[in-house]
């Protein structure tokens, strides 16, 4: 098996689904308010992306196209539900804290928005790979938003204290304000590169 | 029926867990038609439709048919078909009732089916055992409040058109961080 890392960076960096896209906006913010959430929920959503482009990718001859919405919607959901199932046995603390966002998976558009624009129409294996490569780039980012979120607003980096005395937290990073403001200065800076590239 | 609890899941949904600001549920449209006041006044309204009756269809589907045959497991594909069905239906009903309505709420329609906002309401009125009338009621005032975001996000994207704003931040990130301001607002800091 070839892996074909031109359709796992894609997803990661050119096409990255929360900075450059802006998809799946709700857990971005919803759940970042520490590294270790943020990397739960990306894993989640990859799973779950993963799975759904195979499967669409494998069924894609067989669904009319007219129906074609309403199926991949109930392939994701049956997905979702079979995550959200195994997270309840088996890590009932994560689950708790991601609470309702792990049924909203459901609606994520990265990941109907991947089954419509790239697992419908391209080959199981590669639909993998766009899978793995979106799912890295949607945790990537999730994990950033977290670390970030986590050190300006309890001084910790997945639970460790690291800025014990150069700073005092500020706790407005982890309430829902802090959300909307670390990723608009984070879409900031990236444009930033982005022109001084272009140019 | 507690009429003071009902107003305080009206008041609670409208302002303080504020959908868009302290919930966090619908920021695609929120980001996506909050460029002019009229596109956000028409999806509000779209979304308060449908909001409201997936509330209600919802709740006398987990009541009725999940519970009675201990179906709860199947809570999440069930609600996203129905949300999903009733899009449709609302769509073909406007068109054919009231062309002018599907006029001004047509192209916003398709895009509720993936709102995270109704299928949301959905799971938090079954996960805070609201009863039929509170959950229509907590359905509504949550997209009246969705909707009060978003015309008040539009209103202040129209005037940072004509304004003098960072070139890197122009767009989507100074709309972010004029979000993240309303939400100071909306939380009370």
């Amino acid at each position: 098996m070839k892996i074909n890392f031109r359709e796992i960076s894609r997803g990661i960096f050119k096409e990255n689904p929360t900075f450059v896209l802006f998809l799946g906006l709700c857990p971005t913010l919803g759940v970042t308010t520490s590294a270790v959430n943020g990397i739960a929920m990306g894993l989640a959503t990859l799973f779950v992306l993963i799975l759904s482009n195979v499967i669409i990718s494998m069924i894609k001859n067989l669904i009319p196209s007219k129906i074609r919405i309403p199926a991949y919607i109930m392939v994701i959901a049956t997905l979702v539900t079979v995550l959200e199932l195994s997270m309840k046995a088996y890590f009932p603390s994560l689950y708790e804290v991601l609470g309702i966002f792990i049924p909203l998976i459901v609606v994520n558009c990265i990941i109907l928005g991947r089954a419509e624009s790239y697992a419908s129409k391209n080959s199981i294996l590669n639909s993998m790979f766009d899978g793995i490569g979106n799912g890295l780039g949607f945790t990537l980012s999730l994990t950033v938003i977290g670390s970030i979120r986590e050190i300006l607003g309890s001084g910790k980096l997945f639970g460790l204290s690291i800025v014990d005395k150069l700073f005092d937290p500020a706790m407005i990073f982890i309430l829902p304000p802090g959300a909307f403001i670390t990723i608009g200065v984070l879409v900031a800076i990236i444009n930033k590169y982005k022109q001084k590239g272009s140019r | 029926m507690d009429l003071g609890k009902l107003i305080g899941i009206i008041i609670s949904s409208i302002l303080i867990n504020n959908f868009i600001f302290s919930r966090f549920l619908g920021l695609c449209p929120f980001m996506g038609v909050s460029k002019k006041i009229e596109s956000s006044l028409g999806m509000g309204m779209a979304v308060t439709f449908v909001m409201t009756l997936a509330s209600s269809v919802t709740w006398i589907v987990n009541r009725y048919v999940l519970i009675p045959n201990g179906l709860e497991y199947l809570q999440t594909i069930t609600f996203i078909l129905i949300i999903a069905s009733l899009v449709q239906f609302v769509e073909m009903a406007t068109e054919k009732f009231s062309p002018n309505l599907y006029k001004a709420l047509g192209v916003f329609l398709p895009l509720i089916t993936t709102n995270c906002a109704v299928l949301g309401v959905a799971i938090i009125n079954i996960k805070e055992e609201y009863s039929f009338v509170e959950s229509m009621a907590s359905g509504f005032a949550g997209a009246v409040g969705f909707t009060l975001a978003l015309v008040i996000l539009a209103g202040i994207r129209e005037r940072l058109e004509y304004s003098d704003v960072p070139v890197s931040f122009k767009g989507i990130g100074i709309a972010f961080i004029t979000a993240g301001i309303l939400a100071m607002a909306f939380y009370g800091l």
